[in-house]
């Protein structure tokens, strides 16, 4: 079925604008057509189709089924919600705070706040179109385990200490009089309500993150035009132990989104760059950015934040080094 | 004298929604305050998660989206 973009591309770059397939621009100009018109028209059609289905779901629901659990299952939980409810990082505060407030412990919000960026519906279907189903399926297990572990470890190490005041008190003040698990009642929805959500969403995140695909395919594109064959994988091949942490590190204040970055990972593969590096690399830029824990920094002292930061850069480093371990195996 | 507070933490939909309330209440002719509000204390307060989030007068009327025109004006007038 995804052949027609292919074709699409053939006929594109080399009829109608007369490149030659033997030349290494001609490649570049049609790996970007073919994954720029794939992306694009696979991204409103799903978004469409996942939002009908979720349309329900929303952050107040998740609170008050979070709200109350146990922890072992509060995390796994936290981390599923995080990666399927439909959120934007601009919410980030309120939602921690909403969950706080709510008498959630601090490890099962963050797993649902760490795992949120990393994993969603569109990072999942450009990973899919992407790079296929096995690395699909190790980013998204990956991306859970982060957030069910981080959480977990927070709360081992009582991290509600190191919220901000106000915060700690909202939490305190909810574990001894339990909010009331029916706050917010809502009618199901009628399927006119739905599509109107889906259209909406669609458009919204399509209109967010289509200059993302055309920045990361064009990086993309580039990197296959322009850096020679087996050159990345030479100098950054698994047999490096310290490409790994470099990586991570390198990925610390390259900021973006999901769906900016994986098109840029595609193609470190594609030149050789072991899976496990590019793993790493590709989860410190979206998740260990600079803007978002400045904005944590409102609810969280310094400690809790520094904390949650060494957390992140030690599990991808780590799981890095597994990765590539694991594909020398095999 | 309406006081109209857009709840948010300074995303652009916050911004958008506060720029149309002014603009509805000048066409309309209704004299009204709208101020935007971004302390994360007072947004928790008010128990709002989705931003952008409205109160009118103190009371929290609409949160997750920017409203629609309808719904604004319904705001301005009561």
């Amino acid at each position: 079925m995804l052949e027609i973009f292919t074709r699409f591309a053939d006929w594109l770059a080399y009829t109608v604008l007369g490149l030659s397939a033997e030349t290494k621009l001609g490649d570049a100009v049609h790996f970007f057509i073919e994954d720029v018109s794939k992306i694009y028209v696979l991204l409103v059609v799903m978004i469409y189709l996942i939002a009908l289905i979720r349309a329900a779901l929303n952050v107040e629901r998740v609170r008050d089924y979070l709200a109350g659990k146990n922890k072992g299952i509060g995390y796994v939980l936290g981390s599923l919600f995080g990666a399927v409810t439909p959120f934007c990082s601009c919410s980030s505060i309120p939602v921690f705070l909403g969950f706080t407030s709510a008498g959630i412990p601090v490890g099962i919000t963050m797993a649902f706040l760490l795992t949120s960026p990393l994993i969603n519906e569109v990072a999942v279907l450009l990973l899919l179109s992407l790079v296929g189903w096995k690395i699909t399926l190790m980013y998204v297990l990956i991306g859970m385990m982060t957030g069910i572990l981080g959480g977990a470890f927070l709360d081992s190490i009582k991290a509600e200490r190191w919220l901000r005041d106000f915060a700690l008190k909202a939490l305190q003040k909810a574990r001894q009089a339990p909010v009331s698990n029916s706050q917010s009642e809502q009618p199901s929805l009628t399927l006119k309500q739905r599509h109107q959500f889906a259209k909406q969403e669609a458009l919204d995140i399509f209109s967010r993150v289509w200059k993302w695909v055309l920045i990361g395919v064009g990086l993309g594109a580039a990197l296959h035009g322009v850096v020679p064959d087996g050159w990345i994988a030479q100098h950054f091949g698994e047999g490096q132990w310290w490409s790994v942490p470099a990586a991570v590190v390198l990925g610390i204040p390259l900021y973006s989104n999901a769906t900016g970055v994986i098109p840029v990972m595609e193609s470190l593969l594609v030149n050789g760059l072991p899976v496990g590096t590019t793993i790493a690399f590709c989860m410190s830029t979206v998740a260990a950015s600079f803007p978002e824990f400045i904005l944590l920094k409102q609810v969280m002292q310094w400690r809790l934040l520094s904390c949650v930061f060494v957390m992140l850069l030690v599990s991808f480093t780590l799981v890095g080094w597994l990765l590539n371990a694991l594909a020398a195996l095999m | 004298m309406k006081d109209i507070k857009v709840l948010g933490s300074g995303c652009a939909k916050c911004t958008k929604t506060a720029e149309q309330l002014q603009k509805l209440a000048q066409e309309m002719n209704i004299e009204v305050t709208v101020s935007k509000q971004t302390d994360p204390q007072v947004i928790m307060e008010y128990g709002v998660m989705s931003t952008p989030a409205v109160v009118v007068d103190g009371q929290l009327v609409h949160s997750g989206s920017i409203p629609q025109t309808e719904q604004m004006k319904a705001w301005l007038t009561r």
